[in-house]
């Protein structure tokens, strides 16, 4: 009872610390808010309104065919039409468009023919993402015009060799704002629950008032089940808000249990708490606290495969994501949100996480006496 | 007091009103129509507690703020729109000196004298005057950071004086500094005075530093309380001040308190292993009964006596439960250090110091910041571990034993450290509950410790937004809530104003006498009279040990047959005394 | 003269303060200096766009000299590390373990269907969770079926029609590289970093310590004490950005197309505007903790997401566009990848500079304004 009493006491004040003072009040709500709506709607790799300039050279009704169905796209956005192979760099280069469909001269007479004619499409290579993307887009709409021009345009349909049938599955519309949301709560969660406890020692080394804790009867297993909790609640929290923003906002999909949801969400929160309380006592001030959360979100955060595919870093790298908290939780959040996983299926990222855990809150406790200032 | 020949005047202020706004609320006074002036070739004292509106004046006269109202002239320049010129002319110290920390102190020293555009070819006469003046000279390529306090301020001072200026403006350039720094501060800007004739404005907290002005102005709540000359302030007391033996020199705690308690005595103080007094009727023989002292004797007025005379405070009622005399089991040694030993890398914190502590004494460590007191303290309280030696408190070692072993000390750090954003009530209640009170205990502590300490009205304002000294209140009444038996105090009264400190004092008095063991840190040598036992430290040493009368036995020569601790401590780090096996048990 | 000579005097103690106090705070070195490596290397290596050796099923029972060559296709390529599986139930579940990212599909009498009639579709199914790998993998994957038919038609084996060609080219980045367009943008983080963080802290530091009253009660002049923090931060600010550059260069092997004095010239512009947002920050709030939050949420954030050096703007909503307009980062984004990749294109580059300028402008205006000798 006396015990109990006392960590009671303890959990209520590292609440109230957090709850009076409004600055970190705001830091808890405000930010989270602003982040999600801004980069839920920034953070994406869709192209949209590509605009584009058309060089048509042929002049016929069958390039004239084509080049509607570019303008009829609502991936393209015509910006003008060029006269001669002289301004497509000039009209990239000025990032006036960002491709040129270039129909070629006899583009009918070689297609009549049946010999090969070309469509040149020409990219401004300066962002990669959205010239490939944009490329994409394009061979779509000539396969498409390939595929009509076979069957409906009276050829002989013998000569049709090979459909390439493409299908997205989980994500038919290929849309990479559901990707990007699904994981970006647990992300802008981290970073504010990171901020919370890795000040919350230093505050109190910076204040003085840790020695008053360390004088008192309190073990360091007490002072650290006090320190953790508050943010593993607003984590909770915070973490909680935006996966309904993210379902009544942004109109994701939740296909997967919300058990689940709560399980790993609760053991990510443990493990980032962990990794902020072992910044925090190794911290002397506050801006020792604030750099080196700085320097555990920024690697976290471009190793987490949030933004880019870990698939695509080399192998030494994809390995040493292995020990990056943010990656389970990315991974597991995707899962549950656009592909209905359940507890079983991401236990796969349930137990790293309890072993950082493990690996981060002892030391943190030891810390806490042992630190030399 | 209007000036009377303003070609000698430096300074001069007119009606001068300082207000800070405040956010919703009307805004803080921090200076209310103050009218004063600075000659040249004197020293004028700014005297008052804390939150008086030292500072502001200071910061007005340099042109850092500008007047709400009124007016003020440095150098027949005026502050609000001439501050360039001013600030070539004047040298300013601000409170803590914004030294660089990471440059050398020539590097401080170059950097301030391009700054106000000492020319290359005089620096070099500048630098040695001024590197002879601090005792500076053999420490130029020590980074700043790495002085001692005492230095920090005399390099400070040396900077402020880089361009030979007209004016100097020092903002309390002895706070927290050893006795001997502090004198030869005082000394250098004497020397300044008399040599180059420049005016001094000098705030302080140190009353004792007061008589060596020339000219003193109290503030208090941002009025100008009183001005003269130390000679005018002494006859306002003349005749008042009286010194009371006790009996015997354990005694004196006790006396302190029963006079202390009068309320015709405006102030007592223990100076010297006698109460001084200043009294408000004419008959000082007539306080107490003939039994209960040994000695009354008239004495000399200070300034100190005065400004106690003249600043209304408040009356502390501490009266010791006179029926329960202190508990006699003194043998009972509650906390003892055999061998003590801290190194920080090959840093030498505290080297072999050894000393015990009796049950109900209050134990003093004294000495410079630096010397090694708080690394002392922080190993007693298993804060810091120990490099070697050993250490028991109450029989245990706070570092290796349970938490439980905890629960019987009180500990008051050094700077206010309870938790800001919350309320007065909400920080008794957390700490009471850290020591398991609870239910009814918990209410009746948290009731105790609101009348005890005048803490009710206030009880719901948070922490931090206290004045100073209901801080330290609230610090104190949140370290004795659960009835420790020890009670741990660093630096308490480090910061306090000189009635606030009394009053602390008088507080630690009572609970001492009610059995409570105390151990406390302090740098004020004269706060070291309070104490039973004594440990002086410095570089990590201890210098001396024992009473206070003993240690002044120490410092006791034919020049000074009536020396103060201070004295002690001086002749102490001088090697001076007559008598280093003095070191008494 | 004497005036003047009293000018340089501050400036020199100034500048030579803060070059020493740089020189022995490792703080600043690390934010400086490493950072910008580390930075290099997290994006470098860490983040790619281009996916290779994609894992991905191939269903197949067959084994005929065209599904051959078809299957070689998917061997050959560098994108994809294909598995071999024969029946599509069996690639739906490895496809939906996230074992595979997704799956071809060569139904039973691919071969006989081709000879037959010419026609024989083949399936490729993709997870479209990541919508963007999804959409490149699918290109991918009709990339290799587009040589394969190539080949055949090369061979003979083919059907005359040829249909429309499609020939592309990805201007100012051939082979695509995500990482050339990555290098150049990071640029501008880095010296955000800088320019903004390290500026306020630094500066809030100064008032933290006590050291800003004791240098604001000397005859100091408000330019002086501004030139004192930009001239070392600007040095300390370029020099992130070459070796940003130099790394960007020589490890990452970016082609650097337009000139070196212009890149250099319009990133001074930029870390002009970087450290006069630092300044105006230290200006308004005076301690660190609350210098370091804004300095990061309004500062490094949208230096990250809304300059367009990962993210592409034109394809986020209008608000967030004209919201865009007012962070210099996104500006100078659009010069270091024109300068790095295109070249010098007057077109993109003035009108970026002149923004730059005008906010250079504006914010040190601002920072005149707000900064004053006094406390108050």
């Amino acid at each position: 009872m006396y015990v109990l009493r006392r960590i009671m006491a303890l959990i209520k004040k590292e609440f109230m610390v957090i709850l009076r003072d409004p600055k970190s009040r705001f830091v808890v709500i405000g930010p989270p808010l602003i982040q999600f709506f801004f980069f839920g709607y920034a953070a994406t790799f869709d192209v949209t309104n590509v605009r584009y300039a058309l060089l048509d050279q042929d002049r016929t009704s069958l390039s004239r065919e084509l080049a509607a169905d570019f303008s009829g796209s609502e991936n393209f956005q015509l910006v003008r039409y060029l006269n001669s192979i002289q301004e497509i760099d000039d009209a990239i280069d000025s990032q006036d468009v960002r491709i040129v469909i270039h129909i070629e001269e006899n583009f009918t007479k070689k297609l009549l023919t049946d010999s090969a004619a070309t469509v040149q499409v020409i990219a401004d290579g300066r962002n990669s993402n959205v010239a490939s993307v944009a490329l994409g887009y394009a061979e779509n709409i000539i396969s498409k015009f390939n595929q009509d021009q076979l069957s409906g345009g009276g050829s002989d349909p013998s000569k049709i060799f090979l459909s390439i049938d493409d299908r997205a599955w989980f994500n038919s519309n290929l849309l990479s704002r559901w990707y990007i949301v699904a994981p970006l709560g647990g992300t802008i969660s981290m970073v504010i629950v990171m901020i919370l406890t890795s000040l919350s020692v230093a505050r109190e080394r910076e204040f003085g008032t840790f020695d008053q804790l360390l004088v008192a009867p309190f073990t360091p297993g007490e002072i650290l089940l006090a320190k953790s909790l508050p943010g593993i609640i607003f984590g909770l929290i915070d973490s909680m808000l935006l996966v309904a923003g993210s379902v009544w906002w942004f109109g994701l999909p939740f296909k997967g249990s919300i058990i689940a949801l709560v399980l790993i969400m609760t053991l990510f929160m443990i493990s980032i708490v962990g990794i902020g309380l072992l910044v925090s006592s190794l911290s002397m001030t506050m801006q020792q606290a604030l750099l080196g959360s700085f320097a555990f979100i920024m690697p976290a955060v471009v190793l987490s495969g949030f933004t880019t595919p870990i698939e695509n870093m080399p192998q030494w790298l994809q390995t040493g994501t292995l020990a990056n908290p943010l990656r389970y939780i990315v991974t597991a959040l995707r899962w549950i949100f656009l592909e209905g996983a359940g507890i079983a299926d991401v236990w796969p990222q349930m137990w790293p996480l309890m072993i950082i855990a493990a690996l981060t809150l002892p030391p943190a406790a030891w810390l806490f006496r042992h630190r030399v200032g | 007091m209007s000036p009377q020949n303003s070609d000698n005047h430096v300074l001069q202020a007119q009606g001068l009103c300082k207000d800070f706004p405040r956010k919703g609320q009307a805004p803080t006074q921090a200076l209310i129509d103050v009218s004063l002036a600075v000659q040249a070739g004197m020293i004028t004292g700014l005297v008052g507690s804390d939150g008086a509106g030292k500072t502001t004046l200071l910061r007005l006269a340099a042109g850092l703020l500008l007047p709400t109202r009124g007016q003020i002239r440095v150098l027949n320049l005026d502050c609000a729109h001439q501050s360039i010129e001013i600030q070539s002319r004047v040298g300013y110290m601000p409170q803590q000196f914004g030294l660089y920390q990471d440059l050398t102190v020539q590097e401080n020293l170059d950097l301030f004298a391009d700054l106000q555009g000492v020319p290359k070819n005089i620096r070099p006469q500048r630098y040695a005057r001024l590197l002879e003046m601090t005792d500076l000279a053999p420490f130029t390529g020590r980074r700043a950071g790495k002085l001692s306090g005492g230095m920090k301020q005399k390099l400070g001072l040396a900077c402020a004086l880089i361009k030979s200026p007209q004016m100097l403006l020092l903002d309390e350039p002895t706070v927290g500094v050893d006795p001997v720094s502090r004198r030869d501060l005082w000394d250098i800007v004497a020397q300044l005075v008399s040599e180059d004739g420049i005016g001094v404005l000098i705030a302080t907290s140190y009353l004792d530093e007061a008589d060596r002005c020339h000219r003193l102005v109290v503030l208090q709540n941002g009025k100008v309380l009183a001005q003269g000359n130390p000679e005018e302030f002494h006859e306002k007391v003349r005749g008042r001040v009286y010194r009371f033996t006790p009996n015997r020199p354990e005694e004196i705690r006790l006396l302190q308190a029963t006079l202390a308690a009068r309320n015709d005595v405006l102030d007592a103080a223990i100076r010297s292993g006698r109460v001084r007094c200043v009294i408000n009727s004419v008959s000082a023989s007539e306080l107490l009964p003939k039994t209960d002292f040994k000695q009354i004797e008239s004495c000399e007025p200070n300034f100190e006596d005065a400004f106690m005379a003249l600043a209304p405070h408040p009356r502390v009622e501490f009266l010791p439960d006179q029926t329960n005399e202190k508990p006699q089991v003194a043998q009972d040694i509650v906390v003892k250090a055999r061998n003590l030993k801290k190194t920080f890398g090959d840093f030498t914190a505290v080297s072999g110091i050894n000393f015990d502590v009796q049950r109900g004494r209050i134990f003093g460590l004294l000495g410079p910041n630096g010397a090694g007191k708080t690394t002392t303290f922080r190993m007693l309280c298993g804060l810091t571990s120990v490099s070697d030696g050993e250490i028991s408190v109450a029989g245990h070692n706070l570092r290796r034993s349970r938490a439980r072993a905890r629960a019987d000390l009180g500990y008051m750090a050094q700077a206010f450290s309870l938790y800001r954003q919350l309320s007065v009530h909400s920080n008794l209640e957390f700490y009471g509950r850290s020591y398991g009170l609870h239910g009814k205990r918990l209410e009746q502590r948290i009731d105790w410790a609101l009348d005890e300490f005048e803490l009710r009205e206030r009880r719901n304002l948070p922490a931090g937004d206290l004045p100073g000294g209901f801080k330290q209140r609230l610090a104190m009444a949140t370290a004795m809530l659960h009835e420790p038996a020890i009670l741990f105090l660093d630096e308490p009264t480090s910061g306090a104003d000189p009635l606030a400190r009394r009053e602390f004092w008088l507080r630690i008095n009572g609970f001492a006498q009610q059995g409570v063991t105390v151990i406390v840190t302090t740098h004020f040598m004269e706060e070291a009279e309070y104490c039973d036992h004594l440990m002086i430290m410095s570089h990590g040493t201890d210098l001396a040990q024992g009473t206070p009368d003993a240690i002044r036995q120490l410092a006791r020569t034919p020049d000074t047959p009536d020396p103060t601790i201070e004295d002690a401590f001086i002749a102490l780090a001088e090697g001076r005394t007559m008598n280093l096996s003095g070191k008494a048990s | 003269m004497t005036m003047n000579g009293s000018f340089l005097m501050r400036l020199r103690g100034l500048l030579r303060k803060e070059y020493l106090q740089i020189i022995r705070d490792p703080s600043s070195i690390l934010l400086a200096l490493v950072m910008p490596l580390i930075m290099l290397f997290l994006f470098g290596y860490g983040v790619s766009l281009n996916p290779t050796r994609i894992q991905v099923a191939i269903v197949t029972t067959e084994s005929s000299p065209a599904v051959n060559d078809l299957v070689a296709r998917f061997e050959l390529s560098p994108y994809f590390a294909p598995l071999f599986v024969t029946s599509a139930n069996e690639a739906q579940k490895l496809v939906s373990n996230g074992e595979v990212d997704g799956f071809i599909n060569i139904r039973d009498g691919f071969t006989r269907d081709l000879v037959k009639t010419g026609q024989a579709p083949v399936q490729v199914i993709v997870n479209g969770i990541d919508a963007n790998r999804a959409r490149l993998i699918a290109g991918y994957a009709r990339g290799a079926i587009e040589k394969w038919r190539e080949l055949r038609r090369a061979r003979g084996e083919q059907a005359a029609y040829a249909g429309v060609q499609i020939a592309s080219r990805i201007r100012f980045n051939e082979s695509n590289e995500s990482r050339f367009f990555l290098v150049p943008g990071l640029i501008a983080l880095i010296m955000t970093l800088i320019g903004t963080l390290l500026t306020a802290l630094v500066i809030a530091r100064e008032w933290e310590r006590g050291t800003m009253e004791a240098i604001l009660v000397t005859p100091l002049r408000l330019h002086e004490l501004l030139l004192g923090k930009l001239i070392p931060y600007y040095i300390l600010g370029m020099l992130g950005m070459l070796i940003s550059v130099a790394g960007g260069l020589w490890i990452f092997n970016v082609p650097l197309r337009g000139s070196f004095s212009l890149l250099f010239l319009m990133s001074s512009l930029f870390l002009i505007a970087s450290l006069g947002f630092g300044l105006a920050i230290s200006a308004a709030v005076r301690a660190q903790f609350v210098a370091a939050q804004i300095a990061i949420l309004a500062g490094f954030l949208p230096a990250f997401f809304l300059s367009g050096m990962l993210f592409d703007l034109e394809s986020t909503p209008r608000v967030i566009q004209w919201v865009s307009h007012i962070i210099p980062a996104r500006h100078f984004v659009a010069i270091s990848h024109t300068l790095f990749l295109a070249g010098n294109i007057t077109s993109v580059l003035w009108p970026a500079a002149a923004a730059l300028t005008v906010m250079a402008a504006v914010l040190l205006l601002i920072v005149r304004r707000k900064l004053s000798k006094r406390l108050e």
